[in-house]
């Protein structure tokens, strides 16, 4: 299977014509609405033997309005050797994406993990708690308005570096 | 009456069918036979356990976030601290994401290095393991024969990058020096004595009696929830499915290597265990012939924009110093663009998602932690067992805390 035959699945799948590209590495990037996500990757799983998860991570990127922030899923078929790479697009005001637990019971912590510092939610999680952070802490620390260090630091001079 | 339901399984146990009170058991944060910071809230009845829950982060440093301010040189200290037994191939798998993100090819020479380097640390990352099980089931011999053994390959760590641990070994386009005659020379004694001493400790431990009744049939899991629950590495293979990255997307030149991957049956403790040392076997199997076949050449890939200049060259030539100046100042331009890579780590698919916009650090690095998956399937895997099988079954895991909270 190459990425050309895997999107035509795709776009059986999902009935239309997907926001595809193949990136410079050989990887499909698959963008996807919250909603068409579970659908997508239920048939992937069924239909086209995406039977192992690889990875859930989140991303921030404030610059693009309405889809500040982006949950980006990589799937593999393990028989014919083909990963994708699935991205879901969220504006921060409607944070929400289907679970996948209940298609890979591995997607638990994972999702745990991207809740935990972007924030996301995941509907119809079963545990949806921060996992790796302090249960009370009150933000989400991976998201880019947080900076690592402290901004009143005045011992620091970083002028000409950027730093 | 009353009934508990085991949270992740969902399965329901009836309270019932259960004498006596049902006792709730704090295993960790710190405790002597997790060999990690690592809290597991037990319900036991008598020595049976119903439910588990794992409490992880104990050791969290915030890596991802860490990254975002590096210059991408300065993020290889980093990846030493996720699996700590195989530093090595953290290392070197974070070199070779940078180096697909700028397409850099680096020469054969540099491949076999790291080949070498990397099937040492997983050697050393595997006799931990085995060894640590061999504890866990009160045979402590086994442990301090070889704790010798990973002394020496801490000794060529040493010969090569001058840490032993925290090795930081190699850089991005290549290593930092070729290997030396004394790292040749203690390399080929290693090869030498190693395997002998190896088989002994397989001897004592592989077909005993009483450490096979032991570990058989402790912590199992089915190739499909194994997959399930993305596991990778020696535990998703002793499960039986033969999914290895070496294999199946081969980095490093691993397609030059003849070797075999060993897979397992019932996916439990003693299945675990045989993979592993199976595994060593092969590692040394590559090692000697990535020496034989060992191409002639540079060790590091001429990139001057990434790679140090020689120190010489610093002083007397204007290019060299202003790559100098701007490699230690962490001013390289690396394209934007988007990947993901992965490396057989010691425990498993150790992936790096990598997002550059072209800055000085990575607009964002997720590490795919192999640890930090697989491990939330540790409350199924040992439920309806017994206490000591936990343990176990939690050693031959090789669940490392480093790797497991980041």
């Amino acid at each position: 299977m190459d990425n050309q035959l895997l999107l035509t699945h795709i776009t059986s799948i999902m009935g239309a014509e997907p926001q595809a590209e193949i990136d410079n590495y050989g990887m499909l990037n698959v963008a996807v609405s919250a909603d068409a996500l579970i659908g997508l990757v239920e048939g992937l799983k069924s239909q086209q033997g995406f039977i192992y998860l690889t990875d859930i991570c989140g991303a921030h990127y404030p610059e693009r309005v309405g889809g500040e922030f982006e949950v980006v899923y990589h799937l593999h078929n393990l028989v014919a050797n083909q990963r994708v790479r699935i991205k879901v697009a969220l504006s921060e005001s409607a944070l929400t994406v289907p679970t996948l637990t209940g298609l890979y019971a591995g997607a638990n912590w994972m999702e745990r993990e991207t809740f935990d510092f972007y924030g996301i939610q995941f509907d119809g999680h079963p545990d949806l708690r921060r996992i790796l952070n302090m249960d009370d802490m009150d933000y989400h620390p991976l998201r880019k308005q947080y900076a690592l260090e402290d901004e009143t630091r005045t011992d620091k001079n970083d002028t000409f570096f950027g730093r | 009456m009353s009934e508990i339901t085991i949270k992740n399984t969902g399965q329901i146990i009836s309270t019932e069918t259960i004498d006596g009170d049902i006792a709730t058991l704090n295993l960790g944060p710190t405790h002597p036979a997790t060999h990690g910071i690592f809290q597991n809230i037990l319900k036991v009845d008598g020595e049976r356990i119903l439910s588990a829950e794992p409490t992880i982060g104990y050791i969290h440093r915030a890596f991802e976030k860490l990254a975002e301010r590096r210059p991408y040189n300065q993020i290889t200290p980093i990846t030493d601290r996720l699996n700590y037994c195989s530093s090595p191939i953290n290392n070197l798998g974070w070199h070779m994401t940078v180096e697909k993100l700028a397409g850099i090819e680096v020469p054969k020479r540099v491949d076999y290095m790291r080949v070498i380097v990397m099937e040492l640390a997983r050697i050393a990352d595997h006799l931990v393991c085995n060894s640590v099980i061999g504890v866990d089931t009160g045979a402590l011999t086994g442990f301090t024969y070889m704790f010798q053994e990973r002394e020496k390959i801490y000794e060529l760590y040493e010969e090569i990058c001058g840490a032993r641990l925290t090795t930081n070994v190699g850089r991005i386009g290549g290593f930092e020096r070729d290997f030396s005659a004394t790292f040749h020379a203690k390399l080929n004694k290693f090869l030498e004595e190693f395997p002998v001493n190896f088989e002994e400790f397989d001897r004592l431990l592989t077909r005993n009696r009483i450490f096979m009744d032991r570990v058989i049939g402790a912590g199992p899991i089915t190739a499909e929830r194994a997959l399930e629950y993305s596991f990778s590495g020696p535990n998703l293979r002793a499960a039986g499915v033969d999914y290895d990255v070496r294999v199946m997307n081969p980095y490093s030149s691993y397609q030059d290597f003849d070797f075999d991957i060993p897979v397992g049956k019932d996916g439990d403790t003693y299945d675990r265990f045989v993979m592993r040392q199976e595994e060593i076997r092969q590692s040394v199997k590559i090692i000697r012939q990535a020496l034989e076949k060992m191409p002639a050449g540079d060790f590091h890939a001429n990139v001057p924009e990434f790679y140090l200049p020689p120190k010489e060259e610093v002083y007397r030539s204007m290019e060299s110093l202003i790559y100098h100046f701007k490699i230690v100042m962490g001013e390289t331009a690396i394209p934007a663009g988007e990947v993901y890579h992965a490396v057989e780590g010691g425990n498993g698919e150790l992936g790096y998602y990598l997002v550059s916009d072209g800055g000085r650090t990575p607009y964002r690095l997720h590490f795919r932690r192999p640890c930090f998956i697989y491990y939330q399937a540790y409350p199924e895997m040992i439920v309806d067992s017994v206490l000591s099988d936990a343990i176990l079954t939690m050693s031959s895991m090789n669940v490392i805390a480093g790797e497991l909270d980041a």
